[in-house]
């Protein structure tokens, strides 16, 4: 347990330092959110109806954009053979690395996302609404993401590969996360049913995503 | 002629070409290669190759034969009361919208036979399978697309069993890419196949999506609890078509496995070539 503790300690602190760039995602969401009313005009009447998917799609592209860094600056180090090597179970060790990686990358998309919600004009019900299900669903992005991290290091290969390994696994979380979200502003239908679903497919990552990346990391590094 | 006779020849063909080099087969193997050809025995290119040379022509006859009557039958079909003529795009959209997902089980059972029992041949038969699982794949999505615009009044409709198609055709694609992107098939061999069994994920999305959200799309007729719904007059010719495309897999597939073998044999030739010739 001690063990894993400092894992997820050292994460954080490697990726909140200077060179660990977690918060460029914060900065690459504000500039999303920014270049959309130029894409679609400075209206605010329709700012406000896509608003919610306007963020998630942001928070989506932000969280996807940090995530190559999960293994890769642990596997040029070296300290990534370590942890395989380690006693923990690789598992849990991964679980732990997303889980950090979550509290740094993720964690702060979620503070920022009311403050974005000023820009594209929504009012404080529909912005707590969007945060909540954001909070509801990064964790799914992350632990789903984790898997494409693990694939594109032992394959040496980053960048486009990951983003098309990991978006097509990510829709179920975007369509659940915009349609609780737009169900607790206008929709008809009730914020449960997609908001239980969206904490299920959170459940569902935190289990197979660590299995399936600690698995890709054994049978790839050699 | 059965499964065992063509075995006995296969075994016969590749003894006969193997006789100058192991002319002394150890009992006990032969004993074992005679007495149950299980697919540990097929883990033998040569064999696998030998096998199918001689099983490729029938399954090939027999496909468009299934083919030929599946379409015939197809065209002679009665008209829907409701939907006229053009009922029978179904012929040729159900088969692919099933083969789709069957494709993507056989790559998962290959995936599996990647990571657990490291059979030689279930990489060549997950990267075989690919391509073809994104041809029915992306057929299944045209034909529907043109049986929706007459029925529904639209190409695409974003609803549940038409997306969670789409995703299953861009994990397709996805994995293609993955498989293309790296150079040393084992090593592309693994992360494809956790990429794969992640993805079997979809398939019972897919199949369910019709029945856990009220949708567009039409629930179940055919493979439901208590028998289908389908009458007899479009049951029979789809299951023949069903037949047909599912034989049409079969045959591409191991088609293409030998190519990918060869391909392999062709490469590592390369290389010992591009080793030996000096610098």
């Amino acid at each position: 347990m001690t063990a894993l503790a400092a894992l997820i300690q050292r994460d954080i602190k490697i990726a909140l330092r200077v060179g660990g760039g977690a918060l460029i995602g914060v900065l690459f969401f504000l500039t999303v959110v920014v270049l959309m009313p130029f894409a679609v005009g400075p209206d605010l009447a329709l700012l406000t109806r896509l608003g919610p998917a306007i963020l998630w799609l942001g928070a989506l592209l932000a969280s996807l954009l940090t995530l190559d860094r999960l293994f890769m600056a642990d596997h040029e180090d070296g300290s990534l053979d370590l942890i395989v090597m380690s006693r923990t179970p690789l598992e849990l060790a991964c679980a732990a690395k997303a889980l950090a990686h979550w509290l740094a990358a993720g964690l702060p998309l979620i503070i920022a996302a009311p403050v974005l919600g000023l820009l594209l004009n929504l009012d404080a019900a529909s912005t707590s609404a969007v945060a909540l299900t954001l909070l509801a669903g990064t964790p799914a992005l992350t632990f789903t993401g984790m898997i494409g991290a693990a694939l594109s290091v032992t394959l040496h290969r980053g960048g486009l590969l990951l983003a098309v390994l990991v978006l097509p696994l990510s829709i179920p979380v975007l369509i659940f996360g915009v349609a609780a979200s737009q169900a607790a502003i206008s929709g008809p239908l009730s914020f449960g049913t997609p908001f239980s679903i969206l904490c299920a497919l959170s459940l569902v990552s935190f289990v197979i995503g660590p299995i399936a990346a600690a698995a890709s990391l054994r049978h790839g590094l050699d | 002629m059965g499964w065992t006779d063509y075995r006995f020849d296969a075994d016969q063909l590749s003894l006969r070409r193997d006789e100058t080099k192991q002319a002394t087969l150890p009992a006990a193997t032969a004993a074992i290669i005679t007495d149950n050809m299980t697919l540990i025995d097929l883990a033998n290119p040569t064999r696998f190759l030998t096998l199918t040379a001689r099983l490729l022509p029938w399954l090939a006859a027999l496909t468009a034969i299934l083919l030929l009557a599946g379409l015939y039958q197809s065209a002679v079909a009665p008209d829907d009361y409701q939907q006229g003529a053009t009922v029978k795009i179904m012929f040729i959209h159900v088969p692919n919208a099933w083969l789709s997902m069957f494709v993507w089980g056989v790559m998962s059972l290959a995936a599996l036979g990647t990571l657990v029992w490291r059979h030689p041949l279930a990489d060549v038969a997950a990267k075989a399978a690919a391509p073809i699982g994104a041809a029915f794949t992306f057929l299944a999505l045209v034909t529907g697309s043109l049986w929706g615009r007459p029925m529904w009044g639209t190409y695409w409709e974003w609803d549940a069993r038409l997306t969670s198609v789409l995703i299953l055709f861009l994990m397709y694609l996805g994995l293609i890419a993955l498989w293309r992107a790296v150079e040393d098939p084992a090593r592309a061999a693994r992360a494809a196949a956790i990429l794969t069994l992640v993805g079997a994920i979809n398939l019972p999305i897919i199949k369910f999506s019709v029945d856990w959200w009220n949708t567009l799309h039409q629930p179940a007729s055919v493979i439901r609890l208590g028998g289908p719904t389908l009458d007899r007059a479009f049951l029979i010719p789809l299951l023949v078509m069903a037949a047909a495309f599912s034989l049409l897999f079969a045959t591409l597939h191991l088609a293409a496995m030998r190519n990918e073998i060869l391909r392999r044999r062709v490469r590592a030739l390369q290389m010992i070539q591009a080793r030996q010739r000096p610098a």
